[in-house]
């Protein structure tokens, strides 16, 4: 058997049937069970040639030359190239093209691509690339604020042309965002408590499973067929098509089977590389990154140091805050100025607050480049508002829940920015929600014969206890998170929709550019065209760059922006059947309904096959949220985001205190999703935002060194939670309805990513009454022995 | 070197071999069967977990030449020769277990050794033998609920177990 590129990955339903509103099951799931979808990594062709990358071993360094005679002459190689050998544009980058494709005279980061190898082989590839000389000399590293801003420090982009640069307090700070909001003096001296801290959020990776992979294939026409796991193709696209120094339309991009991505996708990685090599060529060229590449092939959540300051009337009543955000964006920007922005205008958290201070910034240092992952910016300031909110209820001996709900934002509460909350915003219900679930029993591995199953307990099958020592301790958080692109940014769906009569029977076929990572996006755009075209069979042609954009599947927005742009096409399809129909049939056809055009009273006036006979109905329609404004490079004031999402969580831990082992055994999450278009699709959503939240609670970090070095690029030693770690997650899951979107959905894959890592700490502060200020949790924070 | 095994209960021989190749590489680009996964090739993931003799190993961390005269059974081997899923696949599905898939095909194969050795685990029996399986998708909710419903499926075709 061979696979062919591009045809299985997306071949489509059989006999998935339901419309919005149902749990219907996914049209790729069949092919997901037995096997038979195509990953990015598991295309093949016939005479393909495999890719490698040479990486740089150092953090910074001056490349004094670089020698691949060696590489070249080994049997099987096909070629080698570095930055000599690139056509066109030298560099890209999602927000400023500051990343070289091949590293030039200095690298930046360890794991920065330095030369690419095509071979017949894997293994031949890998040894060429080992095979490659270069000479460095290493610089001095650039690893936090303090070594990025003082005087005489390195600058990592000397020569900055990008459009934050002018209002950057320092060339080595990516971007500032201040956001200033009423009057913080005058709230301070009226302040009764007042609670201060400084928190620390370790680097997390998105750590999804399918490698970064791809195949590229050269074509007769001089350009090139990609078949690639990505988050968006059409931004891949308007990158890659200037480095091969092709037009766009000779770079087409068809997405393959994609492994998981939550924000590690967003950015290139071996696309440009594996294009280079097959035009090089004249050979198609698959690249695979193994585990540990792949740890330098992409970019980690942030890491970042926030100081907060809470002032409060002794009912409990907030009256400023003030903040200070400071984010490791690494060697090139990506998506650090946006999340910037995110980390400033929801620094404050889901409460209403009418007096505030923030600012958020991301530097440039030689760690790992910093982007999009799930939560984008509102992860990280969660964690610190959140244990500020329990801080100040302590110091105020309120009970937390009661206290957030106290300051809970509502719908018309403004916002720090100015920008007042359009739709509703059931933070207080939410927490009562969580709050009301029953604990679970305690100390549930004392069994009836009062013997423990040591797999219940902290530490598990190793056997480090049977209950002496463990303390069970609760903990709330809630997170307010934007849903879509903000801050002005032109964001937009495309989509296009056939209705046409195949073999008697309606069929809808939907085509869109929107990735599917994963999350079930193809599964809603079914529904939603069974539900607004009345039929029960749709096709969803395979996404790629022959239909205008879908944006990015990222920031909780594909359901609402490219569910949006199938509905608002079968919405104009349908008009024009319905037209078609009252022209023949009478004016009483009113809608669609299984198969029928039927009039107000439900009267059958046609069939589709009658009306749609001489021929089909297709259109392409573009759809857009409400447009947004950029934040005021001063004063943070304006109405940057399009819509909220709310998500709270209550956890109940066990800590071995003697050990400092943590095991989270409940973690309950109530979540307002406005609309749940597939309730199955959005508990499995929720269930795995907060599985990463756990995550980043008490296990993920990649660890950097000071010397820039990451210690930790295996699954050996970067720790994503197993299925013993993730408890039973029990979910309230409300529908308050978001006028202002397609069916009144709101997005929901970021939100529970948020509150689950600060409502466990919470947990885990509570049962041991340590003040812990740094995630992931360590055992050595636990034991006193850090 | 040549290494010749039975996958799925047909024959199968793979030439040209290179010893340093591992079963999972095999399989997947001189076999045609994809279905295994590579995600950390180094035995962490249990994306490539597939049944050799009847035991789970990861496919990634058996030398190619330790397959020899081997009888392998991996995702595609699951389904009927008529297309009709297994259990196990069916119930993944039905629980929403399944959303990027990368993981499934090993948790599936686990997910039947599991079964087969206790036809009625216990949540804690399904967490320890299913806990060599990362997935990133999921948080695991929806798997537990698709093991204790393709045990209760099983065992109700079955009968209970005597
Ligand atoms: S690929 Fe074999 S265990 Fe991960
Ligand atoms: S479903 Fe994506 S890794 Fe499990």
């Amino acid at each position: 058997m061979t696979l062919r590129p591009g045809t299985l990955s997306q071949r489509s339903a059989r006999g998935t049937t339901g419309g919005v509103g149902e749990s219907t099951g996914r049209p790729d799931g069949t092919l997901k069970v037995t096997g038979e979808f195509a990953y990015s990594s598991d295309l093949w062709h016939e005479d393909m040639l495999w890719g490698h990358t040479l990486r740089s071993p150092h953090p910074h360094a001056e490349i004094l030359g670089i020698d691949v005679a060696a590489a070249l002459a080994l049997p099987g190689v096909h070629a080698v190239l570095t930055h000599h050998d690139l056509p066109a544009a030298t560099h890209y980058g999602l927000e400023f093209s500051d990343q070289p494709v091949l590293a030039r005279d200095v690298v930046r980061y360890q794991g920065e691509a330095v030369a690419v190898v095509a071979a017949d082989h894997p293994e031949t590839a890998r040894r060429a690339a080992a095979a490659i000389a270069v000479a460095y000399r290493e610089l001095p590293v650039v690893h936090d604020e303090t070594s990025a801003t003082a005087p005489g420090a390195p600058l990592l982009h000397p020569d900055r042309t990008d459009h934050h640069a002018a209002d950057s307090p320092h060339p080595n700070v990516v971007h500032r965002q201040p956001v200033r909001h009423g009057d913080v003096a005058a709230a301070r001296a009226r302040a009764e408590v007042v609670v201060r801290g400084t928190y620390q959020v370790g680097m997390q990776d998105q750590a999804f499973l399918g490698p970064e992979s791809g195949l590229a294939v050269p074509a007769e026409d001089g350009g090139i067929d990609l078949y690639i796991a990505t988050q968006w193709l059409h931004v891949d696209q308007k990158q890659i098509a200037p480095v091969l120094g092709l037009p766009a339309e000779k770079v087409r991009l068809t997405l393959s089977g994609v492994g998981g991505a939550f924000g590690a996708r967003e950015d290139l990685s071996m696309q440009a590389h594996a294009c280079l090599l097959a035009l090089r060529t004249g050979r198609p060229v698959k690249m695979v990154y193994n585990r540990e590449e792949s740890f330098f092939g992409h970019v980690h959540r942030h890491p970042a140091r926030l100081s907060y300051e809470h002032g409060a009337l002794r009912d409990g009543t907030l009256l400023y805050v003030t903040c200070r955000i400071v984010l490791d964006g690494g060697a090139y920007a990506s998506s650090s100025p946006a999340v910037v922005g995110n980390a400033a205008s929801l620094g404050l958290g889901p409460y209403d607050i009418p007096n505030a201070d923030i600012e958020a910034l991301a530097l440039y240092t030689n760690n790992p480049p910093c982007g999009a992952m799930r939560g984008f910016g509102a992860v990280q300031a969660c964690f610190a508002y959140e244990a500020q909110m329990d801080k100040l209820a302590a110091a105020l001996d309120m009970d937390p829940v009661t206290l957030r709900q106290h300051n809970a934002m509502r719908q018309g509460t403004v916002m720090p920015t100015g920008q007042p909350v359009d739709s509703p915003a059931p933070v207080a219900a939410l927490l009562a929600a969580v709050a009301a679930r029953p604990l679970p029993p305690p100390r549930r591995w004392e069994n009836a014969t009062g013997t423990a199953d040591v797999r219940e307990l902290p530490g598990g099958l190793s056997n480090t206890t049977h209950g002496e020592g463990v303390v069970r301790g609760v903990g709330y958080a809630v997170g307010i998170k934007n849903v879509g692109f903000s801050e002005g940014f032109d964001d937009y769906s495309t989509a296009r929709v056939r209705l046409e009569v195949v073999a008697g029977e309606p069929v809808a076929v939907v085509h869109t550019a929107a990735a599917e990572v994963g999350q079930g996006g193809v599964t809603v755009q079914a529904q939603i065209a069974r539900t607004e075209l009345g039929v029960t069979r749709v096709t969803l042609l395979p996404a790629d760059t022959t239909v205008g954009s879908a944006g990015s599947t990222s920031a909780s927005r594909q359901t609402y922006m490219t569910g949006g742009a199938v509905k608002h096409t079968c919405e104009a399809v349908r008009e024009q059947v319905l037209d078609r129909a009252r022209e023949r049939f009478g004016a009483a056809a009113a809608r669609l309904e299984a198969g029928k055009v039927v009039a107000a009273d439900g009267e059958v006036i046609a069939t589709l096959a009658d009306v749609l006979g001489d021929g089909a109905i297709e259109l392409e329609r573009e759809f857009r949220h409400r447009p947004t404004r950029p934040f005021h490079p001063r004063t943070g004031q304006g109405h940057g985001h399009v819509q909220y999402s709310f998500c709270a969580h209550r956890a109940v831990v066990e800590v071995d205190t003697e050990l400092g082992l943590v095991k989270v055994i409940e973690l309950a999450a109530a979540q307002d999703v406005g609309k749940a278009l597939n309730p199955l699709s959005v508990a499995g959503q929720i269930h795995g935002g907060s599985a990463q939240g756990l995550g980043l609670a008490v296990l993920e970090e990649i660890v950097v060194g000071p010397d820039g070095r990451v210690r930790n690029p295996s699954f050996t030693d970067y720790l994503i939670p197993t299925i013993l770690d993730v408890p039973s997650m029990p979910l309230d899951i409300l529908e308050l309805a978001d006028e202002h979107a397609p069916y009144g959905l709101r997005g929901v894959g970021e939100a529970p990513t948020l509150s689950a890592t600060p409502a466990i700490v919470a947990a885990v502060r509570q049962a041991t009454g340590l003040d812990l200020v740094r995630v992931p949790v360590r055992p050595e924070h636990l034991t006193g022995t850090a | 070197m040549r290494v010749t095994c039975t996958v799925n209960g047909r024959p199968c021989v793979a030439d040209n071999v290179w010893e340093g190749e591992s079963l999972l590489y095999v399989l997947r680009e001189r076999l045609g069967l994809p279905g295994s996964k590579n995600a950390c090739e180094q035995g962490e993931c249990g994306s490539c977990t597939i049944r050799m003799d009847g035991d789970l190993v990861c496919a990634c961390l058996v030398a190619a030449g330790q397959a020899e005269g081997a009888d392998l059974r991996t995702v595609e081997g699951l389904a009927g020769e008529d297309g009709a899923l297994a259990p196990v696949q069916r119930a993944f599905l039905d629980a929403g277990a399944v959303q990027c898939g990368f993981c499934t095909p090993g948790l599936l194969m686990a997910t039947e050794e599991l079964l087969e050795r206790v036809p009625e685990p216990s949540d804690a029996d399904i967490r320890e033998a299913l806990s060599g399986n990362l997935c990133r998708c999921t948080g695991y909710e929806h798997i537990m609920d698709a093991v204790r419903l393709a045990a209760a499926r099983r065992t109700a075709v079955e009968g209970r177990p005597a």
